[in-house]
């Protein structure tokens, strides 16, 4: 199997005030293509800030990212945006919609600025695949927790990404919504054989994908595959 | 356009949509600020049309040529060529009234054509203006009437023709001069003057000659050609720019103030979108992120907001100018009753397109700052919000800052064509926006080091919020500071000027004048105006006297010789000179020493006026010799004062020092305010009785056509004061409003944790009254300076600060700014947490 995601020797530090912050330290590991993986740990333990140099949305100060066979630290920031925008999805723990856009124009952003013109046919198909079809034209703040974390699942799959990055998917979500939150995600990365990344504390949830990364105090504590597999 | 184009419309439009509500507000700002701008700018031309109209009125003609003989062949072909619309002779003469055989001196005017041009004959009654001629009789002056006791039936005698009196003459343009002759006017058609037989050959007269010009005609470039060749056939050529530059300085500053006002409207629309762009942009930057993780570039996601943004300033303008025209339009009907005039409206295109022009480049610019936010926010805030990280750097942020200084200085020359006082206006701003920032840093500081750890819980929780992270301290303040300070200063600047057109007040200043009264008479006069409970004003002596010689030239010897640039009146006229120990109002030194008296053997010195200056062509140190009724006197010029001819009261070209002209041959002029008509006719009753020989000038008719000018300007300036400070106001309801967003969130934690409705309530309230009296205080403290140098160095005029702005001003802007506030988060109160987050995201 071919890598998707490639990290090596990754260092990030925050300085606050005079001090120095070691965040991530001498992080190193692959994520197969179509694999499903999590990176688990508790608060402080580095997770956020690994999705954010895994996904490009920040840089470290050593090592490297290789996503979708790109060396990141040779894209300027918009070069990393456009790659987000062809081969990557996000879910957040707060689902991160655009509060001034409906679900519809929500789910349908990323195949705009690819420049789709199919962009709200797709749209629609997938906010009916996740229970939606009569929500198109609602706003954020008119949907529940439950239905704006499946208009961030639709968005996530609208650009078809390779990848698929979901930070704590069911944290803001009660048990019950949460658990049909996963699994509307699991069946949609398994219909479209997309490699998904969750990051989590959740040890049930991190179960259910082919391998674990465990962080502890910004170090990989261990990386193992699971039953699942 | 193409595609990606396409897409960022689409989405400042969907966005835009979604916010309309807090888009509202930062399209009221520049609505209203392009708003003032254009109804200022087309307001202020018709209303300078209007005015400019009125001056023709007191001329009654666009311009006039008048000789004090009969014209030259080659004076009389100029006059012909330019075709008089109407003409006059007119000579001082006796009169007398058959019917009770009174006699008077007085200006007899034979009147041909229709004359005036602009304003009206004011008769009794109204209709003898328009048939005297063709009833072929005269108009006597009012006064003169009451005197002799005559009315409109009576015959009057000129010369060797009796005439009926058709009516009493109150008041005709041209003749509002207080130093025009004392001989009261009698008007007769032109055709009886033959008749009069009073014109011979040799007698004193003058003949005028009256033009109503093309509007097309530069009066003041036709003035520097003909003037010349008139002069040197011996007639005079006057405009009526001229007579309403008698009206001085305080008509020059009308338009100073009207250009402060909308400079002042637009800055107060640019602080409006500032602060509320500020907020809208900071409030965007979390879904930026997001926009940036799903992939929008950095152009691409400063782009969506640059176009919303320009949208609304080219919308704003639009309806900012529609808002303009309809103002002006609607005004003098709204207003009708109320106003002293009628204006004529006319629409042109260039405020439309200048309000839209005006209304992008404002909105983009102080935009610009937040907006560059967009460029620099980054995609991981998504995952953790950190404040600083999308901080623009210094050099961009100085870049705009410079863009907007020099938009501001651009706007501000466009406005005052003077590049200096533009630039002063701008600095003023700058210094203004710096130290109320600083203020407001300086209070953060201060609060901070000396926290009063024991104060309540709520006390603490409204002091924590003027520096904690998310804090409004330096946005707030500086808006409302910036506000109250231009508000303020159009307050103060507006007294400034109303104080100099307060002629209305007619209780201070004199209305009747009383001439020609001997010294013997004065004591008595003076008890007899007093008697009446009314006040002698002024008891000025008059001298009369001619020039003899200048600078060591006789007068004949300067009247023969044609080289020479002394103007011909100085060579002609009977000055009517004074004396006194000090300078007046209306009195300005310009060049040497002013002294108020001299001793018995000191070299005499005056000082003279500086037209008289001018037109005699002498200066400080040059000699004169006088001729004051048959002695010689040899004087040295020693000041010169400018004298506004406007004020109307008794001014002198020349001015003796005491102690030189007291024994000198001399009447007194005394002067005394009468409340109405009927006290006037009564003093003028009982003065002609007692004292027949003295003349009585009743100004209150000059007065009306005067007094109606500076109305006009009064209400002008009151009116764009009003305008620009309900612009302030609104636009710092629009600023303190906009804050609605951020503290919200907040108070509905606070809420959740249990906090009730009064403890919320009192720590909103405190923030808000502590932002609203540090932005007001310092906002007035600083237009008391700006308003005194304005004072100083643009209006010429002394500064006495209104206490409007402190007892007003200040505890109302702080009041409006806590009542805001607490509106802000009425919501809070009234809802459940969990509804207020949902409902205000």
């Amino acid at each position: 199997m071919s890598k998707i995601l490639k990290i090596t020797g990754l260092e990030k530090t925050y300085s606050s005030g005079n001090k120095q912050l070691t965040v991530l330290q001498d992080i190193s590991f692959d994520v197969e293509k179509g694999q499903t993986f999590s990176i688990i740990g508790p608060s402080g333990s580095g997770k956020t800030t690994l999705l954010g140099l895994c996904a490009g949305l920040d840089q470290p100060n050593a090592g490297s990212v290789e996503l979708c066979g790109e060396d990141l630290s040779k894209l300027n920031e918009d070069q990393r945006a456009q790659l987000r925008n062809k081969e990557v999805g996000f879910i957040f723990q707060n689902f991160q919609l655009l509060p001034t856009l409906t679900a519809l124009e929500n789910v349908s952003v990323p195949l705009e600025l690819q420049g789709s013109k199919a962009a709200v046919k797709t749209s629609m198909a997938l906010l009916d695949k996740v229970g939606l079809a009569d929500r198109f034209h609602h706003y954020p703040s008119q949907l529940s927790g439950g239905e704006q974390q499946r208009v961030a699942l639709a968005r996530a799959f609208a650009n078809a990404p390779s990848i698929l990055f979901a930070d704590e998917p069911t944290g803001n979500l009660d048990e019950e919504t949460g658990e049909k939150v996963i699994k509307l995600l699991f069946d949609l990365n398994e219909e479209a054989g997309t490699t998904l990344v969750i990051i989590s504390h959740d040890l049930d949830l991190a179960n259910r994908t082919q391998q674990i990364l465990r962080l502890k105090g910004g170090k990989i504590f261990s990386n193992e595959t699971t039953a699942v597999l | 356009m193409n595609q990606n184009t396409n897409w960022l419309f689409k989405m400042a439009w969907r966005d835009a949509k979604a916010s309309r509500v807090r888009l509202l507000l930062f399209m009221a700002s520049i609505i209203l600020g392009i708003a003032a701008v254009v109804s200022i700018q087309l307001f202020s031309t018709n209303l300078k049309d209007n005015i400019q109209l009125q001056s023709k009125a007191l001329m009654g003609a666009d311009y006039t040529i008048d000789t004090r003989q009969e014209p030259t062949t080659r004076a009389k072909a100029i006059i012909d060529s330019l075709k008089p619309d109407a003409s006059e002779v007119n000579f001082v003469s006796m009169i007398a009234f058959p019917k009770n055989g009174g006699t008077k001196l007085v200006r007899v005017r034979g009147l041909k054509g229709d004359f005036p041009f602009y304003g009206s004959i004011d008769t009794q009654p109204t209709s003898a203006a328009a048939s005297y001629q063709n009833l072929g009789g005269a108009l006597v002056d009012a006064t003169l009437m009451l005197q002799f006791n005559v009315k409109p039936g009576d015959s009057i005698k000129v010369g060797e023709l009796t005439l009926p009196i058709i009516g009493s003459l109150k008041a005709i343009p041209g003749s509002t001069a207080i130093s025009s002759s004392v001989a009261p006017p009698i008007i007769i058609p032109y055709r009886f003057i033959a008749n009069t037989e009073l014109l011979q050959f040799g007698s004193r007269k003058e003949y005028q000659f009256f033009y109503k010009a093309s509007d097309t005609l530069n009066l003041e470039r036709f003035e520097k050609t003909i003037q010349p060749m008139l002069e040197a056939e011996k007639a005079d050529l006057d405009t009526h720019t001229s007579t309403s530059q008698r009206l001085g300085r305080r008509y020059d500053n009308v338009g100073k103030f009207l250009n402060l006002a909308a400079f002042i409207a637009l800055l107060l629309g640019c602080i409006g979108i500032a602060s509320s762009v500020q907020i809208y942009i900071k409030e965007k930057l979390s879904a930026i992120a997001v926009l940036k993780c799903l992939g929008a570039s950095r152009k691409q996601s400063f782009l969506i907001f640059l176009i919303q943004i320009a949208g609304i300033g080219i919308v704003g303008g639009l309806i900012g100018s529609a808002i303009g025209i309809g103002l002006q339009e609607l005004f003098p009907y709204l207003l009708q009753e109320f106003l002293p005039f009628s204006v004529e409206v006319s629409i042109s295109a260039q405020p439309v397109i200048m309000g839209i022009f005006l209304g992008l480049f404002m909105s983009v610019l102080f935009a610009l700052l937040p907006l560059l936010r967009t460029w620099y926010v980054s995609p991981l805030e998504v995952l953790r919000v950190d404040e600083n990280a999308s901080q623009e750097p210094l050099k961009v942020r100085l870049l705009v800052f410079s863009a907007i200084v020099i938009f501001l200085f651009l706007f501000s020359f466009w406005l005052l064509k003077d590049a200096i006082y533009a630039l002063g206006f701008v600095l003023a701003t700058m210094i203004t926006f710096a130290v109320l920032a600083g203020i407001a840093l300086l209070s953060i500081k201060t609060i901070r080091r000396f926290f009063p750890k024991r104060w309540s819980f709520t006390a603490r929780q409204s002091l924590l919020n003027l520096f904690r992270p998310n804090n409004q301290t330096v946005v707030l303040v500086v808006a409302i500071g910036l506000g109250t300070f231009l508000i303020s200063t159009l307050y103060f600047t507006k007294d400034i000027l109303l104080s100099k057109t307060e002629v209305g007040d007619t209780s201070a200043s004199a209305n009747m004048i009383i001439i020609d009264i001997q010294t013997e008479q004065r004591q008595e006069l003076q008890q007899l105006i007093e008697s009446k409970e009314l006040k002698v004003l002024d008891n000025i002596p008059l001298v009369t006297m001619r020039m003899h010689s200048i600078n060591g030239e006789l007068v004949n010897a300067l009247r023969q010789d044609s080289t020479k640039q002394t103007k011909r009146w100085i060579l002609n006229h009977e000055f009517r000179a004074s004396y006194r120990d000090s300078l007046i109002d209306s009195e300005e030194l310009l060049e040497g020493k002013w002294i108020p008296e001299l001793k018995a053997n000191d070299p005499v010195v005056v000082s003279i006026s500086d037209n008289l200056a001018a037109d005699a062509r002498v200066g400080v140190g040059d000699p004169i010799v006088f001729n004051v009724q048959g002695v010689l006197m040899e004087t040295t010029v020693g000041s010169i004062r400018k004298v506004d001819w406007g004020q109307i009261q008794l001014n002198f070209a020349i001015l003796f020092p005491k102690g030189v002209l007291e024994k000198a041959p001399q009447f007194s002029v005394i002067t005394t305010t009468v409340p109405d008509e009927a006290s006037s006719a009564d003093l003028q009753r009982d003065l002609v009785s007692k004292f027949p020989n003295v003349s009585i000038i009743d100004l209150r008719q000059v007065y009306t056509i005067v007094e109606d000018i500076l109305d006009k300007v009064a209400w002008i300036i009151n009116f764009m004061a009003f305008f620009s400070i309900l612009t302030g106001i609104i636009v710092l309801i629009g600023s303190v409003r906009t804050s609605k967003y951020q503290r919200i969130k907040e108070s509905v934690l606070l809420r959740t944790l249990g906090a009730k409705n009064h403890q919320i309530l009192k720590i909103s309230a405190l923030e808000y009254l502590f932002l609203g009296l540090l932005g007001s205080l310092v906002g007035i403290l600083l237009a008391l300076v700006s308003s005194l140098c304005l004072a100083i160095l643009v209006f010429k005029e002394p500064f006495v600060p209104s206490i409007i702005p402190f007892v007003v001003f200040l505890p109302g802007i702080s009041l409006l700014v806590l009542a805001i506030g607490l509106s802000n988060i009425r919501v809070v109160l009234q809802s459940s947490p969990l509804e207020v987050l949902r409902r205000e995201g």
